[in-house]
């Protein structure tokens, strides 16, 4: 309608009562590639699928560790996400100095959601173009949060975010009944499926366009985990044996998804 | 008066400007900029203040005991001071030193302790977070030339596990089943000591309250700024518990037969 004359600055109010520059923000979110969270009662996991710019570039980091007891996954503005991942870090190990004892993961997560607030109520700030999957384990166990731009925070059985998570979403409403009792194992070819339903048509999940973050005690394919299960991120050919678990798809399934003619790439600030 | 344009017309600071209308974060900034610039801080020395404290762990938790005299200097000013204070359902401090700095320290982690219950998130801080919290606060101010002239013994007892630990006015810490400041540690420590190592997981309260009034009495009789008044109290998987004044008997008989000081029998 009169939609453009109400969105260029954040502090102006549509008559419908939205403001248009956090729902741009979380716009720039869908436009990152997928990410999925889920978890059990013993476990918290995140995939990722990775992008790259071309044969010759590498694929783009998805995942971040903040501490050895929360992890992230990001969809959007890489640089964004660089910045409210270092927050974060700088408060899980403050509380870890000032305490001694790792931050409550609700916590960190309220801190950036409220850090990221502030940038959709000041004027001529933008909102963060980013939005996070967190997952976290404390003492009334695994966790998983989701933290969007528009400095909201929800907590999780399972989520996706980024292009085309409405297809792994669906798969995980069906299955997420299951999920409390699933082992590692099992979890993770449940996220690996979810992940899939984002893909394109003709592409694939392989040792370089996925990523995966565990956080709980080892699973079989793993060595040298700590028995508390710290925060760590699998990639290349140590996700093969996970990748080798997932069930041959039939037919190659239609992605289904909103605005499939956007460009495929993660958007990054431009030199 | 501020010097830089790039200043003028923006945002200013409301401590120094009372007319900012804006938010202030990433604006320049006017004030001081070290503590050099608000004066230059010195040690201090403690004025008013308190003598031992004891602690050690036994069975059930950690039982903790101090006297009620606050000093001024010599004179035995103010008698019904408690040196023992709880924090949250967990832990107790007892504090010996300049006794306006252990009320300082009351006041900051009676708003910790707010601050974290605001949050309703099942979380709670339990000794061992408010002994490094503390540890923190006491070395940074040393740091500064402006210590927290205290010594304090921080025990609780949380998810079944007694906690017992020292930190004082220059950020020493440390940690044992028997612990105890200022005269304490020199007379009292050998006697709980003895009494306490090896049986920290046997000695009953009973015992536990036997061993420390007598610790109490021996520094009543030996520490001249000490009283016969005091507290005990214990933190177990029940909670924390602080006693009523007690007094206790002492026999100063033998004062009447003695001439002169010292070797002087006349």
């Amino acid at each position: 309608m009169f939609r453009n004359t109400y969105d260029s600055d954040n502090t102006v109010f549509s008559p419908q009562g939205r403001l248009h520059q956090v729902e741009y923000a979380l716009e720039a979110v869908k436009q990152g590639s997928a990410a999925v969270g889920l978890r059990s009662k013993t476990h918290s996991i995140l995939l990722a699928l990775k992008r790259s710019s071309g044969e010759l570039a590498s694929y783009q980091q998805k995942m971040f560790r903040i501490d050895d007891h929360v992890g992230i996954a990001i969809a959007g503005l890489t640089s964004d996400a660089r910045v409210l991942s270092n927050f974060m870090r700088q408060q899980a190990m403050s509380s870890k100095m000032v305490f001694n004892r790792p931050a409550p993961v609700n916590r960190l997560v309220s801190a950036i959601a409220d850090k990221a607030q502030v940038n959709t109520q000041e004027y001529g700030r933008r909102p963060y173009g980013v939005g996070f999957l967190v997952i976290g384990l404390d003492q009334s166990g695994p966790h998983l949060y989701e933290f969007s731009p528009s400095g909201n925070s929800y907590e999780y059985y399972a989520m996706s975010i980024g292009a085309r998570s409405q297809s792994a979403k669906t798969y995980l409403e069906k299955h997420y009944e299951s999920f409390a009792d699933c082992s590692l194992e099992e979890l993770i070819k449940h996220g690996l499926h979810a992940l899939r339903e984002t893909l394109q048509q003709d592409k694939a999940l392989n040792v370089n366009n996925t990523s995966i973050g565990i956080l709980g005690p080892a699973s079989v394919h793993e060595t040298g985990i700590s028995s508390s299960g710290s925060f760590r991120i699998l990639e290349g050919d140590s996700i093969q044996p996970f990748l080798d678990t997932m069930v041959p798809k039939d037919a190659p399934a239609p992605a289904a998804g909103s605005g499939g003619a956007a460009a495929d790439e993660d958007v990054q600030m431009q030199e | 008066m501020d010097h830089f344009p790039t200043n003028w017309g923006r945002p200013r600071n409301d401590a120094f400007d009372a007319y900012g209308t804006y938010p202030i974060a990433q604006r320049p900034y006017n004030g001081p900029k070290d503590t050099f610039e608000t004066g230059v801080q010195r040690t201090q020395q403690p004025i008013v203040t308190g003598t031992s404290v004891l602690a050690l762990k036994y069975k059930d938790g950690i039982m903790m005991a101090a006297d009620n005299l606050a000093s001024y200097g010599s004179l035995a000013r103010f008698k019904d001071v408690e040196r023992l204070h709880s924090v949250g359902n967990n832990t107790v401090i007892g504090a010996g030193g300049d006794m306006s700095d252990f009320q300082y320290i009351q006041s900051i982690l009676d708003s910790l302790m707010i601050e974290e219950f605001t949050a309703q998130d099942g979380h709670s801080l339990g000794p061992s977070e408010i002994h490094e919290y503390l540890s923190q606060v006491m070395y940074s101010r040393r740091s500064k030339m402006d210590p927290l002239w205290n010594s304090l013994i921080v025990g609780g007892f949380k998810d079944g596990k007694r906690f017992l630990s020292y930190v004082d006015l220059l950020g020493t810490t440390y940690s044992s089943s028997t612990l105890a400041t200022g005269y304490g540690s020199y007379i009292a420590q050998p006697l709980l000591r003895k009494a306490v190592e090896g049986y920290e997981d046997v000695l009953t309260e009973e015992q536990a309250e036997k061993i420390i009034t007598e610790c109490l009495k021996v520094l009543f009789y030996r520490d001249a700024r000490s009283l016969n008044k005091y507290q005990i109290a214990t933190i177990t998987a029940k909670g924390v518990h602080i006693s009523e004044s007690r007094s206790m008997e002492t026999t100063w008989s033998f004062a009447e037969g003695i001439r002169g000081y010292g070797s002087q029998t006349q």
